[in-house]
């Protein structure tokens, strides 16, 4: 048991030992440090079987046949099954929405009649272990009828495109049109200066450096598949699995272990872990499968393959006056579970006009249907480029006007609030000036203006460049009911109990798969119930043991979570004051909670935890008639409004090569304002991370297809991660708007980061160019783009 | 299907890892990290490519990293092995001075490619024990991390490296001051 320190002065205030502020030491840590995580991959089960999966070579066609016999030939394959075999449901997401502005379609968990995209499922083959599965795979036959691929959005809605699903015409699953604020072709006529910005985005891989993988086992004692995965939303993968395998669904129990990052492309539903399931449950036997690296680029979850077209009016002072976009996002082959192929056009076209003062606004938001694989949420969700569109028309009006590009800004960013946009969310307080006007002055007292002008002269190309935004985190349950999604994510569930040995439990509906939640809850925990942090032990990610949540996306964790967790540990403190008021005879009002005891207001008394526990547990009967037995209480916490706004300004230096076409980041600054940072050092490693993943968006990453439908990128030989090479030290300054409604008034602090750089790097990058009259609009920048516009007498390559 | 069972033809074979000798039963073309993992359970060391680019599987082969992914468990034979396992205190469990910089640097997230930087960072120190931050950065970008953006990683084993040149400089009190970078 841990020692309680002694307090020398009872008068002390508690607030002084406060952990909610404090870098404390990750309690992640240890085990992750000694390899003595427990991964997926890392689940050895007796008996077990290892899985692969047969996938289609082809981008878009029918399957004339299936012939699987050779497969169960190959030694020490057990089994194979196909759709047939397995008669599963289908997985579908559904937006409540009606069929002119959204198209719901099944994803089947193995492929039917139809394959959509290179890499889709269509057999799983099952063997003794995984080099046997791989033999398993090379037997399969699989016949198709090709059909056109459709790889790209000008062959998606062309006239008479073949169609990726029968019932999405246009292969459009997605087309709402938004606000169009009254007279707003009237304001772009009118306006002294409009200004167009055409973008294009690479798509991307999430890249969790752990790949998908499942562990499946049907318990006969329990009669329950127990599904071990590595997901963000446990709790949506056990309704999916329930039925799609029809269980009821205490029949399914989903266990998260330790996770290798996520960044969105684990909250949606896998196929491939359903079938795993299925498989498991068909053999009576755990059945394990490890996604490899290739299927992991080419035929898991993808993102960020947009296409912006936008205009903005401004006057002459440099203030917007209108803003009016068409997002056509490519989503390949299916609707995600839950969030559907809306996720992207809906997330871009809602919060477009982002932290400026936006009079007039419409969107036209598209999802279409491709040949390549599905899409998922990725870290940021459409905000990385539609805050890099908007920042290019600032950048773009601030030429135009003969304005610097700060001070365009300065005049056109929300200064009050709590303000309601015209895109209808209503911000509350954050620090969008401030952090403008600190990011600007951090690298103008770093000396880079002067440094920029001095390499001017010696023929070097500086640039210096700043996204400002905001980005909306804790999305309670009105936020996504308004965005019309019928499977409704937003409260959160938490459970705080205390045992006899004064030890605290605490299980959230929350998935950390990186974030730290076991420390950043445990210190919230700390605080609330006036306890040692190394008492408190956060669960998560076991759908038997938690009572529900809605996992880990959206920077919801510690705003909605987080609060949820803060609520049920003060009920918790609550009793345990109450208990101490019935033995001492006063009001629990004059008991306060203090690391591990209570303590009496008006003299020198204390009660530990351990004492009062044995009341509450062992010593029932010493209770008053109105506390029951036991220490445990629940809350749960949702969001009512549009959700809490954490804002940023970033501020990069970049030089750019000749020759090479490099583009070289000297100086990366970014001020964040996350409201209450629960753990700093933690909210500064999200900054980093999600920094260095925007800088991969704008300057290296894509998976390109060819005219037939292949990816292009299927190892990291042809898919460029950024390495410590490319990626800068940032520097991190730290603001703090407290939340004014979350229990802690902490901020989701996720996403900023990747939401921030693309912008930041891409107005650099035009900084730099200016002398060249080049400008760019499209991510990645590649080295061969940078180059040409340096050079212009480059020729064109020819493919 | 006579080539798979070539592939599949089994050994019996020695490795010396972490100073212990274990006699493995394998099939030739078991790759060494898949028997670190499965066949002796020290998972530590994880897979994140299977074609030596991540570096999650990183490794010490005779004192170098090496990618456990691209080597056969049979070619290991002979040599040392040293893993992620091996850093902490074998009696007390206490983290070794470069996990605890990583833990005071955060400097992992989700920790899935930590005990590669580890053992990276572990064979890179015996090799050059007073490195410039320089000279870290190229080495850390030998792996991938997804979640940190590496300077915490860089951070830590620079402090790794300043503390271990001070505590050799404390050692050996009548030698000649080295400057500790």
């Amino acid at each position: 048991m841990n020692a309680v320190p002694v307090n020398a002065d009872p008068m002390k205030p508690v607030q002084d030992d406060r952990m909610v502020g404090k870098s404390v030491r990750r309690r992640e840590d240890p085990r992750l440090l000694t390899g003595r995580g427990r991964f997926v991959d890392d689940i050895e089960l007796p008996g077990m079987l290892h899985a692969q999966f047969v996938r289609s070579t082809v981008a878009h066609g029918r399957i004339t046949a299936i012939d699987l016999s050779e497969v169960r030939r190959v030694p020490g394959v057990l089994a194979a099954f196909t759709a047939a075999d397995l008669e599963l449901g289908d997985i579908v997401a559904q937006l409540g929405r009606p069929l002119s502005e959204f198209v719901p379609t099944a994803m089947p968990v193995l492929a039917r009649e139809r394959v959509r995209f290179v890499g889709e499922a269509i057999a799983v083959v099952v063997a003794r272990d995984p080099y046997a599965a791989e033999d398993g795979l090379e037997a399969a036959k699989v016949t198709y009828e090709t059909l056109p691929p459709i790889t790209n959005e000008q062959q998606a809605l062309a006239t008479g495109a073949a169609l990726v699903h029968e019932e999405a015409a246009h292969n459009t699953l997605v087309d709402v049109s938004l606000f169009a604020t009254e007279g707003i072709d009237e304001i772009f006529d009118q306006a002294s200066c409009v200004v167009r910005v055409e973008a294009r985005t690479g798509r991307q891989n999430a890249l969790p450096l752990e790949t998908r993988g499942a562990v499946a086992q049907w318990d006969d004692r329990e009669e329950q598949l127990v599904l071990h995965t590595c997901t963000q939303i446990p709790h949506q993968v056990r309704t999916v699995a329930a039925r799609c395998m029809r269980l009821d669904e205490r029949a399914v129990r989903v266990i998260v272990p330790d996770m290798g990052g996520g960044f969105g492309l684990k909250c949606v539903v896998g196929r491939e872990e359903i079938a795993v399931a299925a498989a498991a449950l068909r053999l009576r036997r755990p059945v394990k499968w490890i996604e490899d690296r290739k299927d992991a680029l080419s035929a898991s979850f993808l993102a960020r393959e947009q296409h912006y077209t936008a205009r903005a009016a401004f006057n002459a002072d440099g203030r917007i006056l209108g803003l009016d976009a068409d997002v056509v996002c490519d989503m390949g082959a299916y609707s995600c579970y839950p969030f559907t192929a809306g996720i992207e056009p809906l997330m871009a076209s809602a919060e477009m006009p982002g932290v400026y003062k936006v009079p007039a606004y419409r969107v036209r938001g598209r999802a279409i249907a491709t040949n390549k694989a599905p899409t998922a949420p990725y870290r940021g969700v459409s905000r990385p480029q539609q805050v890099m569109v908007v920042e290019r028309l600032m950048e773009r009006a601030a030429r135009e006007l003969d304005l610097d590009p700060v001070e365009i800004r300065r005049r056109n960013v929300i200064t009050e609030f709590p303000y309601t946009g015209i895109n209808k969310m209503t911000y509350d307080p954050g620090s969008y000036l401030e952090s403008l006007n600190l990011c600007e002055r951090s690298l103008r007292d770093a000396g880079w203006y002067e440094r920029q002008t001095a390499a001017l002269a010696e023929g070097r190309h500086i640039g210096i460049g700043f996204s400002c935004f905001s980005e909306r985190t804790g999305y309670g349950s009105g936020a996504f009911a308004q965005r019309k999604m019928k499977i409704v994510p937003g409260f959160d569930l938490a459970e705080v109990r205390m045992d006899t040995s004064g030890a605290v439990t605490v299980t959230t509906g929350t998935m950390s798969h990186g974030q730290s939640h076991e420390t950043t809850m445990a210190q919230i925990v700390a605080d609330a119930l006036g306890v040692d942090i190394a008492k408190v032990k956060l669960h998560q990610g076991d759908t038997d043991r938690i009572t529900y949540g809605w996992g880990t996306f959206a920077s919801r964790s510690i705003a909605i979570g987080g609060s949820a967790v803060r609520l049920a540990a003060t009920k918790l403190g609550d009793k345990l004051r109450a208990i101490a008021a019935a033995e001492w005879g006063i009001s629990p009002d004059e008991i306060e909670l203090d690391r591990g005891r209570v303590r009496r207001r008006d003299v020198d008394a204390v009660l530990t935890h351990e004492h009062l526990a044995d009341i509450a547990y062992l010593q029932s009967h010493l209770l008053p008639k109105d506390i029951d037995p036991g220490l445990s209480a629940s809350a749960v916490f949702d969001v009512s409004n549009d959700g809490t706004f954490s804002n940023a300004t970033h501020g990069v230096v970049v030089e750019l090569h000749e020759g090479t076409g490099q583009v070289e980041i000297l100086a990366y600054v970014c001020v964040e304002d996350c409201g209450v940072a629960i753990n700093p050092q933690v909210v500064e490693g999200q900054c980093r991370g999600g920094i260095a993943q925007g800088i991969a968006g704008a300057l290296f990453e894509q998976v390109t297809y060819d005219a037939q439908g292949e990816p292009s990128a299927t190892s990291f030989m042809d898919y460029k991660v950024p390495t410590a090479h490319e990626i800068p030290d940032i520097s991190i300054h730290h603001l703090e708007t407290p939340c004014t409604f979350t229990e802690t008034g902490a901020k989701g602090a996720g996403e900023g980061g990747t939401i921030g750089a693309p912008a930041a790097v891409l107005n650099a990058v035009n900084d730099a160019l200016r002398a060249t009259g080049v400008e760019l609009d499209n991510t990645p920048i590649t080295p061969e783009t940078v180059h040409r516009a340096l050079t212009p007498s480059t020729p064109e390559r020819t493919p | 299907m006579n080539e798979t069972s070539e592939l599949d033809d089994i050994q019996l074979i020695t490795l010396d890892v972490n100073g212990t000798s274990h006699e493995v039963i394998v099939p030739a073309r078991h790759t060494l990290v898949d028997v670190l993992r499965h066949d002796l359970r020290l998972t530590g060391t994880h897979v994140g490519c299977e074609h030596g680019i991540c570096g999650a599987c990183t490794v010490l082969v005779d004192g170098l990293p090496a990618r456990a992914c691209l080597m056969f468990a049979a070619q290991a034979e002979g040599a040392r092995i040293t893993t992620v396992e091996s850093l902490a205190d074998p009696e007390t469990g206490a983290l070794g001075d470069l996990q605890r910089a990583f833990t005071e640097h955060h400097g992992l997230q989700c920790g899935f490619c930590t005990p590669g930087f580890l053992m990276l960072a572990e064979g890179f120190l015996a090799q050059r024990p007073e490195p410039t931050r320089e000279e870290i950065r190229e080495v850390v970008a030998a792996n991938l991390c997804r979640c940190t953006g590496y300077q915490t990683i860089v951070d830590a084993i620079e402090a790794c490296a300043t503390a271990r040149c001070a505590d050799r400089a404390e050692q050996a009190p009548g030698a000649e001051e080295t400057p500790c970078n």
